[in-house]
Parts: structure tokens; sequence; C-alpha cells
């Protein structure tokens, strides 16, 4: 019986690899995502036969309160909170991996001591899965705006962060010396260290680096279960965890290179903090800016043969997406070539945009990468920059004393005509001027991203 | 070195797993990287299985005191939100993710 479910488990694990490939390509992604369901399936009915339902009551407690809430999120969260969803979900897998520890370790302090494999893994994902699950909470609240998304720093933060850690770590160790057979005040003062940590190192990032913490945390997230696959014994978690791990880590590093910051930088540096609260003054005097307004633009759409969309957190923060389509819709009647330019950091979480721009039904065929998008700009009529900011800073290329200096950006500043849909002239999350709205070449059209997109579509509809 | 040895398998099948992920995972498309997220949560869902494993050890053992139960159903719930919430809500997303011609 056991071989049998063996197998069952290498299909189950056969079915994720397999599902994770397929989602190569948005044609076959929703296909790949069955077949992960169906390796969950049958991962899942294996590991009920093995316990031979033993506990059942409390399984199927947690099973039926888990399925309604997490069914009834995922059909009512909003496209544009997604972010905070996937923070979430993030948190709720680090605190299961926790979770399990905490129940391994009170179960083995009534009989023996710990293996010490079992040692080992158990305080590492115990410490990993809380600072996941803690770390992953404020991230949530900050992108819910329940607390300020900027970065929240004080004085001595990093030398009482690594007092925390430090504390985490001989802790660590005490646990690991004594195979677990330490005072029964140490264990809970451990976890209770390590969701401080996960508290304390989310709390100074904030706004645009974002991106990046998310893909940390599903990092983290996965090599907690990895680890507490070690624990109890199970090439399942091991397997699904090295998979989740080597994800979060890919988009970890793909978010650190698209701002060109190395990722000490964004976990340490944070970003945007000293002068977030007033603009720096870096060129002095204010900007010369042409304001210009719908009707304009409309006629410079209309007439226009090729036309670039580049949306920001600006059109997240709006819900413009589906304005956005509607004005793409109307050039597109009149003949003009719409396309999107996406850059990796744009929004809150990797692929935000696209995601929304998705919703809206516009065809994923049409959203460009910054590498493709780049080489179409110098032939386009209007890049039309809809709640973007830093990720089309010109400064970025040449002012070498620029924070963002280095980081790739969108050339939006090479299109014949740039509009740029704005509510007010307050500084994007870096805290730095936009050489861009002085260029002759760029206008402003100040409002709520929505609104503004809305009158550009009815002035287009009235030519 | 009888207790390292049964270490050594399951780091192969980790490592092995390891270089698994990045070579299938660094395929996909900038555009579907908020689907991967979720549908990563979703795998990272099995943590469920780790949640009822501990479970059947706890009422096995007979040490199911009252707040160790409380912390089981709490993991099993949290690994039952990653699975359902994971699939479901990248099921959605996949849904609106169209070519031209498709429509």
């Amino acid at each position: 019986m056991n071989v049998a479910i063996d197998i069952a488990d290498l299909f189950a694990i056969g079915f994720f690899i397999y599902g994770l490939h397929e989602l190569n390509s948005p044609a076959t992604a929703r296909r790949g995502n069955r077949f992960a369901m169906a390796g969950m399936v049958i991962a899942l009915v294996g590991i009920l036969i093995r316990t031979q339902g033993i506990g059942w009551p409390a399984v199927a407690a947690g099973i039926a309160i888990g399925g309604l809430v997490g069914i009834y999120a995922a059909v009512k969260v909003k496209m544009t909170a997604m972010p905070q969803m996937v923070a979430l979900y993030n948190g709720a897998g680090g605190g299961a991996a926790a979770l399990i520890s905490t129940i391994g370790y009170f179960i083995a302090s009534h009989s023996t001591a710990l293996d010490p494999v079992v040692a080992v893994s158990l305080v590492l994902s115990a410490i990993i899965g809380s600072i996941s699950f803690a770390g992953s909470i404020i991230a949530f609240l900050k992108l819910q705006e329940v607390m300020t998304g900027r970065p929240v720093t004080y004085a001595g933060q990093q030398v009482v962060n690594a007092l925390v850690l430090l504390a985490i770590l001989l802790l660590a160790i005490w646990f690991v010396a004594t195979l677990g057979e330490l005072p029964i005040w140490a264990y809970p003062v451990l976890l209770g260290f390590a969701l401080l940590l996960g508290v304390l190192f989310v709390l100074p990032i904030g706004g645009a680096d974002m991106p990046v913490v998310i893909s940390l945390l599903n990092s983290f997230t996965g090599v907690a279960v990895a680890i507490t696959g070690f624990e109890i014994g199970s090439n399942l978690l091991i397997i699904c965890g090295a998979l989740v791990g080597a994800s979060g880590t890919i988009l970890t590093v793909a978010m650190s290179r698209a701002m060109n910051r190395p990722l000490t930088n964004v976990l340490f540096g944070a970003f945007g903090a000293a002068g977030g609260t007033e603009p720096a003054a870096a060129g002095g005097g204010p900007q010369q800016i042409r304001s210009t307004g719908a009707d304009d633009v409309g006629v410079m759409l209309a007439y226009a043969s090729k036309v670039i969309f580049v949306p920001g957190y600006g059109m997240a923060v709006a819900q413009a997406q589906h304005s956005v389509k509607a004005l793409a819709d109307q050039l597109e009647k009149r003949g003009v070539k719409v396309l999107y330019a996406i850059h990796p950091v744009a929004g809150r979480m990797p692929g935000h945009m696209n995601v929304l721009l998705a919703e809206a039904n516009v065809p994923y065929n049409q959203l460009l990468d910054m590498e493709d998008a780049n080489p179409e700009f110098p032939t386009a009529d209007v890049a039309l920059v809809i709640g973007a900011n830093d990720v089309t800073n010109p400064a970025a290329r040449n002012v070498t004393s620029s924070p963002i200096y280095g980081m790739p950006i969108l050339d939006v500043d090479k299109a014949a005509n740039v509009v740029v849909l704005k509510r007010s002239m307050r500084s994007g999350f870096a805290g730095i001027e936009n050489p861009l709205y002085e260029m002759p070449n760029c206008s402003m059209l100040f409002g709520d991203a929505k609104a503004s997109v809305d009158a550009l579509t009815a002035a287009v509809k009235a030519l | 070195m009888t207790e390292l040895s049964h270490f050594v398998a399951p780091l192969t099948v980790l490592v092995l797993a390891i270089f698994v992920g990045f070579e299938v995972i660094s395929k996909v498309p900038t555009t579907l990287h908020t689907p991967l997220m979720s549908a990563t949560n979703a795998i990272h869902g099995i943590v469920l299985a780790g949640a009822i494993v501990i479970t059947a050890a706890l009422y096995g053992g007979g040490h199911a005191s009252p707040a160790l139960v409380v912390l089981a159903v709490a993991a099993v719930t949290l690994g039952a939100i990653n699975v359902f919430g994971g699939f479901a809500v990248t099921e959605r997303m996949l849904q609106m993710f169209r070519r031209k011609e498709d429509r």
C-alpha cells in the first residue's frame, strides 16, 4: 500500500512540475494550473490514506474553514488588490510551516530527544516560517494602506534588527545542541523573536520596493515548506518547497535587477525615506513644465499612427484599466496602432500591470516588456504615461548623482510626443524630480488617471 | 553516521528540485509573473499535507491537548487557504489572458 502511495506522490510531483512548465506561455497556462490542481488532489488523497484518517475531526474542520475562506477571497478579491492577496497567501504558508514545527516540538517534548536532522529542520522551519508569516502581514497592511506604505525608519534600526537576529541564532543553536531539550520558555521566546524580526525587516521597505519584498517572502515560504519536508520526512514537501523557493528567488533577482539595485540595498537601504516628504531640490527652483488639456491630447492621439501606453501604479490606484482599454478601442477604431509598454517593477508586485490590463480584456500580445518596448518608442507618435513616474525618468541614464542612476527605464522621451497623466507635480516614490517633464516634447495632463483617460476617450470620440 | 545517512537522500532530492525549479520557472514570461506567484502559493499549499501528518501524529500519540488541537486546526486551515485560494485565484486570473484572435 505504501509503495502505491509513494508512486502516487511521484505522479503528483510530475504534475506540479509539468504544470509550472505550462506557465511558460499564456496560451497553455490554464492547462498548467489544472495539472497542478490534479497533482494536489493526488497528493492530498495519498496523505489521507497514509494517515488513515487519524485526527480527522481537526483535519476536516481546518479544510472546511480554509477552503471556504480561500475560495471566497479568491472570487471576491479585486485585481488591483492582488499584491496584498499574494502577501496573505505567502503568510499563510509560512504560518502553517511554523505551526507544524511548533506542534512537532510539543509532541516530542513529551517523550525523547529529537533526531538531529529533525531538530535542525524543526527550528529552521519555525524561524523562517514565522519571519515569512509576520513579514507578510506587515506587507499586507502596507499594501492595503492600513498603515503607511512608506518606509518606517528610526535611529539604530539595523542595530536592533541585528540584535534580534543574533538572539534568534543563539536560541536556535541552543535548541539544536540540546536536541530540543531546553527550558520550556525557550521555544516560545524563539518564536517571538522570529515573528518580531519578520515585522522589523519589512517595516523599512515600502512603496515601489514592494515587488521585491513580495517575491522574497514568496521564496521564504517555499524554503520553510521545503525544510518542513525534512522535519516530517516528506519528499513531496521538499520538492514543492524547492520549486516555490526557486520561483521566489528568480522573481526577487529579476525585480532587483529591474531597479539596478542589489538586494541588500532594497532590504536595508530604506529608499525614498529621506527625500520622500519634501521634493529634492536637485535642479533648484520649480520645474518648467507645460500643462495641456484633454481636447488637445485627444486630437494628438486620434491623428497618430502609433501610440504607446505606459501604465504604472497610478493606473492601479485609480482603477483606470477599463477606461484605458476603452480609449485604446476608440483609437484602434480610427486605425491607430496601440501598444502597452510595461516596466518589470511597475506596480506593487511582479506582473501587476499585466493582470490589470488582462482583466480589462487587453490582448496579451499587445503587452510589451521593456526589451521589446524600447525599440518601439522612436517610431511612436505619442507615449501616454498613465500613472508611472520613476520608470520613465531619463535621469537614470546619465545623471550619476541620481539615486536611480543605472536603473533600466522605458525610453518614453524618444517618442515624438510624451503626455504624462499625473495627479499633481508631487515627485514619485523615489522623491526625485523627473527631467522628462521639462523636455520640449513632453506635456502634462493633470488629474485623476481614470477621469483623464475618460476625458481623452470622449475627446477622441467627438472628433 | 547512521543518523546522517538518512539525511543525504532527501538532500539529493532537494538539490535536484532546486535545479528543476530554476530551469522551469526561468522560462515563465513576465506577463505571467502574478499568476506564477499565485500558482506557487497554491503549490506551497502542499504544507497542508504536512499539517495533516502532524495532526495525525498528535492524535495518534495521544498528545491531543486542546491547545495543540487548536494549533493543528490552524495549521490545516492556513494550508487549505493556500491550496483552495491559490488555485482559484490563479484560474480566475488566467481566464483573463486572451490573445486578440480568441475573441
